[in-house]
């Protein structure tokens, strides 16, 4: 590979969503990254900080209005009002988990985990804390801390840093 | 493809050093690539070395989280053991093809 002489060394991966998909994207590239002996900074904000808010973070939901990508099982089109119809955004995030936990794709609070045993760090944000009146002890306990943005951003140095925003 | 010759063996690898031939592989290979990557090899290296040579060879997938989940050892010890690569160390040093997994 062409790459081998400035190679990533560190991943800073801002996730301002509560998806289930925005949520597990930011997983996935995390721990990727800490397989692969990438350093890894994950900065959870506004609405993602339901994935590391422990009353929800095992309760995230997949939309199913409003989301393009959204198909039947099988592949045809999934009809907008269906999404409407109470429960069925739960089923369909309850399908979307047991087809991930089939891939080995671990819970919310597992996943954490298992970045954080690689040595991956997990921040919040402290302006999305204070609007949504969230305290420390709201946070799953791996939590590094709560974070500034100019905190993370002196997290974020050094060559072969790269910044994600899911 | 491409020789490689490791411990005095012949054996077939890929670009990257991942045998190919899993069945080519000895404990002096095993060691010959763990030096290579700065391991030094224990009984409990050896552990996890045969649960994922088992795993392979069983057709099953190859994850952190299986093996955390083996008894063998958890994550955080997993990444104790192969610094950096707890799945791609430990599958090259089995012997075995990298496995194309993103968990």
């Amino acid at each position: 590979m062409s790459n081998d002489d400035k190679p990533l060394k560190k991943v800073c991966i801002i996730c301002a969503k509560a998806n289930l998909e925005d949520v597990y994207a930011t997983l996935v590239m995390a721990n990727g990254a800490v397989m692969e002996g990438i350093e890894a900074k994950v900065f959870f904000t506004f609405f993602g900080l339901d994935a590391i808010t422990k009353k929800q973070m095992n309760k995230l939901h997949t939309a199913t209005l409003g989301n393009p990508g959204m198909r039947m099982p099988g592949g045809a089109p999934f009809p907008s009002l269906l999404g409407l119809i109470p429960g069925v955004e739960s089923g369909v995030s309850a399908m979307m988990k047991s087809q991930m936990e089939a891939l080995d794709i671990p819970p919310v609070d597992e996943f954490l985990e298992m970045i954080t045993a690689g040595g991956g760090e997990i921040f919040a944000c402290k302006l999305a804390m204070d609007m949504f009146k969230l305290k420390e002890s709201d946070l799953w306990d791996g939590c590094s801390g709560v974070l500034t943005v100019g905190d993370f951003y002196a997290k974020c140095g050094g060559e072969g840093t790269q910044i994600i925003f899911t | 493809m491409a020789q490689a010759t490791l411990a005095t063996y012949s054996v077939e690898v890929n670009e990257e050093g991942y045998m190919l031939q899993p069945d080519q592989w000895n404990k002096e290979i095993a060691e010959a690539i763990a030096s290579e990557l700065g391991i030094k090899l224990t009984n409990k290296h050896y552990e996890v070395i045969n649960y994922l040579r088992e795993q392979y060879a069983a057709g099953n997938a190859l994850t952190i989280r299986k093996v955390g989940q083996s008894g063998i050892t958890d994550i955080k010890g997993l990444y104790v053991l192969f610094p950096k690569g707890p799945l791609k160390y430990s599958s090259k040093i089995a012997g075995i093809p990298k496995p194309a997994s993103c968990v």
